[in-house]
Protein backbone atom coordinates (compact mmCIF):
# COMPACT_ATOMS: atom_id res chain seq x y z
CA UNK A 1 0.00 0.00 0.00
CA UNK A 2 2.68 2.29 0.73
CA UNK A 3 4.19 1.14 -2.33
CA UNK A 4 1.65 2.09 -4.29
CA UNK A 5 1.34 5.59 -2.88
CA UNK A 6 4.98 6.09 -2.75
CA UNK A 7 4.72 5.78 -6.20
CA UNK A 8 2.36 8.04 -7.04
CA UNK A 9 3.67 10.67 -5.01
CA UNK A 10 6.61 10.38 -6.41
CA UNK A 11 5.61 10.88 -9.67
CA UNK A 12 4.34 13.97 -9.61
CA UNK A 13 7.36 15.18 -7.86
CA UNK A 14 9.74 13.81 -10.43
CA UNK A 15 7.37 15.53 -12.71
CA UNK A 16 7.09 18.87 -11.54
CA UNK A 17 11.02 18.77 -10.92
CA UNK A 18 10.76 18.52 -14.26
CA UNK A 19 9.82 22.05 -14.51
CA UNK A 20 12.08 23.36 -11.90
CA UNK A 21 14.47 25.47 -13.81
CA UNK A 22 14.94 28.71 -12.74
CA UNK A 23 18.19 30.21 -14.18
CA UNK A 24 17.39 34.14 -13.75
CA UNK A 25 16.89 33.84 -9.50
CA UNK A 26 20.03 33.91 -7.74
CA UNK A 27 18.16 32.93 -4.05
CA UNK A 28 17.14 30.15 -2.83
CA UNK A 29 12.97 29.74 -4.16
CA UNK A 30 11.19 29.92 -1.20
CA UNK A 31 7.67 27.65 -1.96
CA UNK A 32 5.74 30.28 -0.07
CA UNK A 33 3.48 31.96 -2.81
CA UNK A 34 4.41 35.26 -1.01
CA UNK A 35 7.81 35.26 -1.30
CA UNK A 36 8.00 34.51 -4.82
CA UNK A 37 5.71 37.00 -5.41
CA UNK A 38 8.17 39.21 -3.50
CA UNK A 39 10.76 38.46 -5.47
CA UNK A 40 9.21 39.79 -8.73
CA UNK A 41 7.80 43.20 -9.33
CA UNK A 42 3.87 42.60 -9.36
CA UNK A 43 1.57 40.66 -7.13
CA UNK A 44 -0.25 37.33 -6.64
CA UNK A 45 -2.78 36.43 -8.98
CA UNK A 46 -4.68 33.24 -8.40
CA UNK A 47 -6.96 31.65 -11.33
CA UNK A 48 -9.24 28.67 -10.89
CA UNK A 49 -10.49 26.18 -12.30
CA UNK A 50 -8.03 24.49 -14.42
CA UNK A 51 -7.96 24.89 -18.06
CA UNK A 52 -11.31 26.54 -18.82
CA UNK A 53 -10.95 29.06 -16.62
CA UNK A 54 -7.22 30.54 -16.88
CA UNK A 55 -5.74 32.43 -19.44
CA UNK A 56 -2.51 31.35 -20.88
CA UNK A 57 0.27 33.20 -20.14
CA UNK A 58 3.25 33.76 -22.24
CA UNK A 59 6.37 32.16 -21.67
CA UNK A 60 8.46 34.40 -20.35
CA UNK A 61 6.88 37.15 -19.15
CA UNK A 62 7.73 39.13 -15.87
CA UNK A 63 8.86 38.13 -12.42
CA UNK A 64 5.03 37.96 -11.27
CA UNK A 65 3.92 34.87 -10.04
CA UNK A 66 0.34 33.01 -10.17
CA UNK A 67 -1.28 30.30 -9.06
CA UNK A 68 -2.96 27.82 -11.45
CA UNK A 69 -5.15 24.75 -10.32
CA UNK A 70 -5.25 21.72 -12.33
CA UNK A 71 -8.50 19.96 -12.83
CA UNK A 72 -10.09 17.29 -10.61
CA UNK A 73 -9.12 13.89 -12.11
CA UNK A 74 -10.74 10.80 -10.75
CA UNK A 75 -8.48 8.21 -10.04
CA UNK A 76 -9.10 4.82 -8.62
CA UNK A 77 -8.25 6.04 -5.21
CA UNK A 78 -10.51 9.00 -5.60
CA UNK A 79 -10.61 12.62 -6.72
CA UNK A 80 -6.84 14.95 -7.19
CA UNK A 81 -6.03 17.87 -7.97
CA UNK A 82 -2.93 19.60 -8.53
CA UNK A 83 -1.51 23.55 -7.69
CA UNK A 84 1.12 24.92 -8.79
CA UNK A 85 2.95 28.58 -8.60
CA UNK A 86 4.09 29.72 -11.30
CA UNK A 87 6.69 32.67 -11.39
CA UNK A 88 8.96 34.13 -14.45
CA UNK A 89 7.53 31.22 -16.62
CA UNK A 90 8.87 28.51 -14.00
CA UNK A 91 6.68 26.13 -11.60
CA UNK A 92 8.16 27.63 -8.12
CA UNK A 93 5.72 25.44 -5.97
CA UNK A 94 3.33 22.58 -6.71
CA UNK A 95 1.39 20.71 -4.15
CA UNK A 96 -2.06 18.50 -3.97
CA UNK A 97 -5.43 20.38 -3.27
CA UNK A 98 -7.41 17.15 -3.29
CA UNK A 99 -6.54 13.80 -2.75
CA UNK A 100 -7.76 10.86 -2.23
CA UNK A 101 -10.06 10.74 0.97
CA UNK A 102 -12.44 8.11 2.52
CA UNK A 103 -10.48 5.57 2.48
CA UNK A 104 -8.38 6.03 5.52
CA UNK A 105 -5.25 6.85 3.49
CA UNK A 106 -6.02 10.81 3.22
CA UNK A 107 -4.30 11.84 6.63
CA UNK A 108 -1.56 9.93 5.32
CA UNK A 109 -1.31 11.95 2.12
CA UNK A 110 -1.52 14.78 3.38
CA UNK A 111 0.79 14.00 6.04
CA UNK A 112 3.46 12.86 3.32
CA UNK A 113 2.83 14.03 -0.15
CA UNK A 114 2.49 17.71 -0.32
CA UNK A 115 5.81 18.63 1.82
CA UNK A 116 7.59 16.01 -0.23
CA UNK A 117 6.04 17.86 -3.83
CA UNK A 118 6.77 20.92 -2.55
CA UNK A 119 10.28 20.22 -1.29
CA UNK A 120 11.06 18.03 -4.46
CA UNK A 121 10.37 21.44 -6.25
CA UNK A 122 12.49 23.10 -5.01
CA UNK A 123 15.40 21.30 -4.11
CA UNK A 124 15.22 20.74 -7.71
CA UNK A 125 15.19 24.23 -8.48
CA UNK A 126 18.22 25.01 -6.44
CA UNK A 127 20.40 21.97 -8.31
CA UNK A 128 19.13 23.17 -11.55
CA UNK A 129 18.31 19.89 -12.14
CA UNK A 130 16.13 18.65 -15.55
CA UNK A 131 14.98 15.48 -14.63
CA UNK A 132 15.28 12.74 -12.41
CA UNK A 133 16.00 8.94 -13.39
CA UNK A 134 14.64 6.58 -10.58
CA UNK A 135 12.56 3.16 -10.57
CA UNK A 136 9.80 2.89 -12.65
CA UNK A 137 6.76 4.55 -11.93
CA UNK A 138 2.82 4.82 -12.72
CA UNK A 139 0.93 7.13 -12.09
CA UNK A 140 -2.85 8.86 -13.85
CA UNK A 141 -4.69 11.08 -12.12
CA UNK A 142 -2.02 13.08 -10.63
CA UNK A 143 -0.08 13.70 -13.97
CA UNK A 144 -3.07 14.60 -15.43
CA UNK A 145 -4.09 17.34 -13.24
CA UNK A 146 -0.49 18.72 -12.88
CA UNK A 147 -0.46 18.53 -17.08
CA UNK A 148 -4.10 20.26 -16.58
CA UNK A 149 -2.79 22.92 -14.59
CA UNK A 150 0.47 23.23 -17.08
CA UNK A 151 -1.50 24.34 -20.06
CA UNK A 152 -3.88 26.86 -18.21
CA UNK A 153 -0.49 28.47 -16.97
CA UNK A 154 0.84 28.28 -20.58
CA UNK A 155 3.68 26.32 -19.78
CA UNK B 1 13.74 43.25 -12.18
CA UNK B 2 15.79 40.42 -13.14
CA UNK B 3 17.67 41.20 -16.65
CA UNK B 4 19.21 37.66 -16.91
CA UNK B 5 17.71 35.70 -20.01
CA UNK B 6 16.41 32.47 -20.39
CA UNK B 7 15.94 30.38 -23.20
CA UNK B 8 12.29 29.69 -24.06
CA UNK B 9 11.76 26.07 -23.02
CA UNK B 10 8.24 24.43 -22.96
CA UNK B 11 7.31 21.21 -21.14
CA UNK B 12 4.86 18.51 -21.77
CA UNK B 13 3.23 15.21 -19.98
CA UNK B 14 1.19 12.55 -20.85
CA UNK B 15 0.03 9.48 -19.60
CA UNK B 16 0.91 6.66 -22.32
CA UNK B 17 1.97 3.37 -22.07
CA UNK B 18 0.96 3.28 -18.55
CA UNK B 19 3.28 5.70 -17.45
CA UNK B 20 3.75 9.94 -17.25
CA UNK B 21 6.22 10.48 -20.32
CA UNK B 22 6.81 14.09 -20.30
CA UNK B 23 9.03 16.23 -23.37
CA UNK B 24 11.08 19.33 -22.93
CA UNK B 25 11.85 21.28 -25.70
CA UNK B 26 14.40 24.23 -25.32
CA UNK B 27 15.08 26.80 -28.03
CA UNK B 28 13.84 29.35 -29.84
CA UNK B 29 10.81 27.50 -31.23
CA UNK B 30 10.27 25.88 -28.19
CA UNK B 31 6.78 27.48 -28.17
CA UNK B 32 6.13 26.79 -32.11
CA UNK B 33 3.33 25.53 -33.37
CA UNK B 34 5.21 23.54 -35.32
CA UNK B 35 7.14 21.99 -32.11
CA UNK B 36 4.03 21.52 -30.76
CA UNK B 37 2.50 19.59 -33.54
CA UNK B 38 5.85 17.50 -33.55
CA UNK B 39 5.69 16.83 -30.06
CA UNK B 40 1.94 15.38 -30.30
CA UNK B 41 3.16 12.94 -33.06
CA UNK B 42 5.94 12.02 -30.74
CA UNK B 43 3.01 10.64 -28.25
CA UNK B 44 0.88 9.92 -31.21
CA UNK B 45 3.66 7.65 -31.96
CA UNK B 46 3.96 5.72 -28.55
CA UNK B 47 0.09 5.45 -27.72
CA UNK B 48 0.22 3.51 -31.73
CA UNK B 49 3.24 1.76 -30.24
CA UNK B 50 1.20 0.77 -26.69
CA UNK B 51 -1.88 -0.62 -29.33
CA UNK B 52 0.51 -3.38 -31.10
CA UNK B 53 2.49 -4.11 -27.76
CA UNK B 54 0.24 -4.04 -24.31
CA UNK B 55 0.21 -7.02 -22.31
CA UNK B 56 -2.99 -5.33 -21.22
CA UNK B 57 -4.91 -5.17 -24.23
CA UNK B 58 -6.36 -7.92 -24.97
CA UNK B 59 -6.65 -6.80 -28.88
CA UNK B 60 -2.79 -6.05 -28.88
CA UNK B 61 -0.41 -7.98 -31.50
CA UNK B 62 1.54 -8.99 -28.45
CA UNK B 63 -1.33 -10.95 -26.61
CA UNK B 64 -2.42 -12.36 -30.00
CA UNK B 65 0.79 -14.01 -29.86
CA UNK B 66 0.61 -15.07 -26.31
CA UNK B 67 -2.35 -16.88 -27.26
CA UNK B 68 -1.38 -18.82 -30.30
CA UNK B 69 -3.77 -16.57 -32.18
CA UNK B 70 -0.87 -15.23 -34.27
CA UNK B 71 1.57 -16.98 -35.93
CA UNK B 72 5.69 -15.75 -35.14
CA UNK B 73 5.97 -15.85 -38.81
CA UNK B 74 3.30 -13.61 -39.63
CA UNK B 75 3.71 -10.32 -36.87
CA UNK B 76 4.10 -7.63 -37.97
CA UNK B 77 7.74 -5.83 -38.76
CA UNK B 78 7.42 -3.76 -35.69
CA UNK B 79 6.40 -6.55 -33.04
CA UNK B 80 9.11 -8.57 -35.63
CA UNK B 81 11.92 -6.62 -34.78
CA UNK B 82 11.35 -5.98 -31.09
CA UNK B 83 10.89 -9.95 -30.93
CA UNK B 84 14.48 -9.79 -32.02
CA UNK B 85 15.96 -7.08 -30.29
CA UNK B 86 14.97 -9.28 -27.22
CA UNK B 87 16.99 -11.89 -28.58
CA UNK B 88 20.29 -9.76 -28.99
CA UNK B 89 19.17 -8.29 -25.09
CA UNK B 90 19.04 -12.11 -23.75
CA UNK B 91 22.18 -12.55 -25.38
CA UNK B 92 23.77 -9.30 -24.24
CA UNK B 93 23.09 -9.79 -20.78
CA UNK B 94 23.83 -13.39 -20.16
CA UNK B 95 20.42 -14.20 -19.96
CA UNK B 96 19.35 -11.83 -17.38
CA UNK B 97 17.24 -9.98 -19.27
CA UNK B 98 14.74 -12.42 -21.13
CA UNK B 99 11.27 -11.55 -22.92
CA UNK B 100 10.67 -15.14 -21.75
CA UNK B 101 9.35 -13.65 -18.29
CA UNK B 102 9.51 -16.23 -15.92
CA UNK B 103 5.72 -16.79 -13.69
CA UNK B 104 5.62 -17.72 -10.54
CA UNK B 105 4.09 -20.99 -11.58
CA UNK B 106 7.08 -21.92 -13.15
CA UNK B 107 5.85 -21.15 -16.97
CA UNK B 108 7.29 -18.65 -19.16
CA UNK B 109 5.28 -15.85 -20.49
CA UNK B 110 5.94 -13.64 -23.46
CA UNK B 111 6.44 -9.88 -22.68
CA UNK B 112 8.64 -7.77 -24.24
CA UNK B 113 7.59 -5.01 -22.57
CA UNK B 114 10.55 -4.74 -20.59
CA UNK B 115 12.12 -3.36 -23.72
CA UNK B 116 9.03 -2.11 -25.76
CA UNK B 117 9.38 1.02 -23.41
CA UNK B 118 12.95 2.31 -24.47
CA UNK B 119 12.24 1.27 -28.24
CA UNK B 120 9.49 3.34 -28.41
CA UNK B 121 10.40 6.68 -26.79
CA UNK B 122 13.93 6.00 -28.82
CA UNK B 123 12.17 5.75 -32.24
CA UNK B 124 9.10 7.99 -31.43
CA UNK B 125 12.07 10.80 -30.33
CA UNK B 126 13.70 10.61 -34.12
CA UNK B 127 10.65 13.18 -34.67
CA UNK B 128 12.14 15.58 -31.98
CA UNK B 129 16.09 15.09 -33.53
CA UNK B 130 14.74 16.89 -36.60
CA UNK B 131 13.88 19.77 -34.82
CA UNK B 132 15.64 22.76 -35.88
CA UNK B 133 17.66 24.82 -33.46
CA UNK B 134 16.29 22.75 -30.50
CA UNK B 135 17.41 20.92 -27.30
CA UNK B 136 15.07 18.05 -25.97
CA UNK B 137 14.67 16.08 -23.27
CA UNK B 138 12.17 13.25 -22.57
CA UNK B 139 11.60 11.05 -19.34
CA UNK B 140 9.14 8.41 -19.56
CA UNK B 141 8.23 6.96 -16.68
CA UNK B 142 11.98 7.63 -14.72
CA UNK B 143 14.10 6.76 -17.93
CA UNK B 144 15.56 9.39 -20.15
CA UNK B 145 16.52 10.76 -23.21
CA UNK B 146 17.76 13.34 -24.64
CA UNK B 147 20.29 16.07 -26.89
CA UNK B 148 21.50 19.18 -25.66
CA UNK B 149 23.18 20.50 -28.92
CA UNK B 150 22.89 24.21 -28.33
CA UNK B 151 22.21 24.98 -24.84
CA UNK B 152 24.04 23.35 -21.56
CA UNK B 153 23.45 19.66 -20.80
CA UNK B 154 20.64 18.46 -19.33
CA UNK B 155 21.09 17.86 -15.87
CA UNK B 156 19.68 14.31 -14.85
CA UNK B 157 19.72 13.75 -11.33
CA UNK B 158 19.81 9.83 -10.37
CA UNK B 159 17.32 9.32 -7.48
CA UNK B 160 18.16 7.58 -4.26
CA UNK B 161 16.36 4.44 -4.00
CA UNK B 162 16.04 5.21 -0.17
CA UNK B 163 14.36 8.41 -0.38
CA UNK B 164 12.89 9.18 -3.44
CA UNK B 165 12.74 12.53 -2.39
CA UNK B 166 16.35 12.99 -2.50
CA UNK B 167 18.77 12.55 -5.44
CA UNK B 168 22.29 10.59 -5.01
CA UNK B 169 24.22 12.65 -8.13
CA UNK B 170 23.54 14.87 -11.13
CA UNK B 171 24.93 13.60 -14.32
CA UNK B 172 25.03 15.69 -17.01
CA UNK B 173 23.36 14.60 -20.35
CA UNK B 174 24.50 15.69 -23.77
CA UNK B 175 23.20 13.14 -25.69
CA UNK B 176 22.33 9.83 -24.90
CA UNK B 177 19.69 8.25 -22.12
CA UNK B 178 19.76 6.98 -18.62
CA UNK B 179 17.89 4.29 -17.40
CA UNK B 180 17.03 3.21 -14.07
CA UNK B 181 15.70 -0.10 -12.77
CA UNK B 182 15.03 -0.90 -9.00
CA UNK B 183 12.03 -1.99 -7.07
CA UNK B 184 11.56 1.19 -5.51
CA UNK B 185 8.38 2.29 -7.74
CA UNK B 186 6.97 -1.17 -8.16
CA UNK B 187 7.60 -3.56 -5.15
CA UNK B 188 9.43 -6.72 -4.94
CA UNK B 189 7.92 -8.41 -7.86
CA UNK B 190 11.08 -9.36 -10.30
CA UNK B 191 11.97 -12.65 -11.21
CA UNK B 192 15.55 -13.57 -12.12
CA UNK B 193 15.25 -14.88 -15.84
CA UNK B 194 17.93 -17.17 -15.81
CA UNK B 195 16.68 -18.91 -11.94
CA UNK B 196 13.10 -17.91 -12.14
CA UNK B 197 13.17 -17.05 -9.07
CA UNK B 198 12.86 -13.67 -6.98
CA UNK B 199 15.84 -11.36 -7.52
CA UNK B 200 17.87 -11.11 -4.79
CA UNK B 201 18.27 -8.62 -2.18
CA UNK B 202 21.63 -7.35 -3.74
CA UNK B 203 20.82 -4.44 -5.06
CA UNK B 204 18.43 -1.21 -4.60
CA UNK B 205 18.76 0.33 -7.94
CA UNK B 206 20.79 -0.06 -11.32
CA UNK B 207 21.31 2.56 -13.50
CA UNK B 208 22.82 2.71 -16.90
CA UNK B 209 23.82 5.59 -19.33
CA UNK B 210 24.71 5.62 -22.78
CA UNK B 211 23.81 6.44 -26.16
CA UNK B 212 20.72 4.34 -26.51
CA UNK B 213 17.90 4.54 -24.21
CA UNK B 214 16.99 0.97 -25.59
CA UNK B 215 19.97 -0.60 -24.59
CA UNK B 216 20.69 1.49 -21.54
CA UNK B 217 17.16 0.49 -20.31
CA UNK B 218 18.23 -3.31 -20.54
CA UNK B 219 21.17 -3.34 -19.40
CA UNK B 220 19.82 -1.66 -16.00
CA UNK B 221 17.03 -4.33 -16.18
CA UNK B 222 19.44 -6.73 -16.27
CA UNK B 223 22.11 -5.18 -13.68
CA UNK B 224 19.63 -5.11 -11.26
CA UNK B 225 18.52 -8.60 -11.61
CA UNK B 226 21.82 -9.67 -11.84
CA UNK B 227 23.38 -7.76 -9.00
CA UNK B 228 27.37 -6.41 -8.13
CA UNK B 229 28.80 -8.82 -10.97
CA UNK B 230 26.00 -6.50 -13.77
CA UNK B 231 29.20 -4.21 -13.72
CA UNK B 232 31.77 -5.83 -15.09
CA UNK B 233 29.51 -6.43 -18.34
CA UNK B 234 28.22 -2.75 -18.31
CA UNK B 235 32.02 -1.40 -18.37
CA UNK B 236 32.58 -4.52 -21.08
CA UNK B 237 29.57 -2.88 -22.99
CA UNK B 238 31.41 0.07 -25.16
CA UNK B 239 29.71 3.73 -24.24
CA UNK B 240 27.42 2.46 -21.52
CA UNK B 241 28.23 3.20 -17.88
CA UNK B 242 26.81 1.85 -14.40
CA UNK B 243 25.53 2.99 -11.29
CA UNK B 244 24.75 0.49 -8.33
CA UNK B 245 23.34 1.14 -5.14
CA UNK B 246 23.67 -1.60 -2.54
CA UNK B 247 20.76 -1.88 0.08
CA UNK B 248 23.22 0.34 2.74
CA UNK B 249 22.85 3.23 -0.04
CA UNK B 250 26.55 2.26 -1.18
CA UNK B 251 27.29 3.67 -4.54
CA UNK B 252 29.13 1.61 -6.91
CA UNK B 253 30.01 2.71 -10.30
CA UNK B 254 31.99 2.37 -13.09
CA UNK B 255 35.13 4.19 -14.32
CA UNK B 256 33.52 6.72 -16.47
CA UNK B 257 30.92 7.16 -13.67
CA UNK B 258 33.42 7.41 -10.68
CA UNK B 259 33.39 11.35 -10.83
CA UNK B 260 29.74 11.67 -10.69
CA UNK B 261 29.37 9.67 -7.43
CA UNK B 262 28.35 11.31 -4.23
CA UNK B 263 31.02 11.37 -1.53
CA UNK B 264 31.26 8.37 0.67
Amino acid sequence: MRKILLAFMTTLAAVVSLFGYRTSTPHPVSVATSTVAAAGSGGTTTTDGGTTAATPAAPSTGAASSTVTGDVVQTRWGPVQVRITVASGKVTAASAVQVPSGNGRDAEINGYAVPVLDQETVSAQSASIDAVSGATVTSDGYVTSLQSALDAAGL
Amino acid sequence: MTTTTTTARRTWVEQVMGLPVSVTVRGPHAWADRTDGVVRAFYADLRQVDRTFSTYRADSEVSLLRRGALSRRLVSPDLGHVLDLCAQAKELTGGHFDAALPQPDGTRLLDPSGLVKGWAVERAAAALRALPDADWLVVAGGDVLGEATAGPAWRVAVEDPRDRSRTLCVLPLRRGAVATSGTAARGRHLLDPATGRPVADHLLSATVVGPSLTWADVLATAAFVEGPASLARVAGTSGYEALLVDPDGGCTGTAGLQQHLPVA
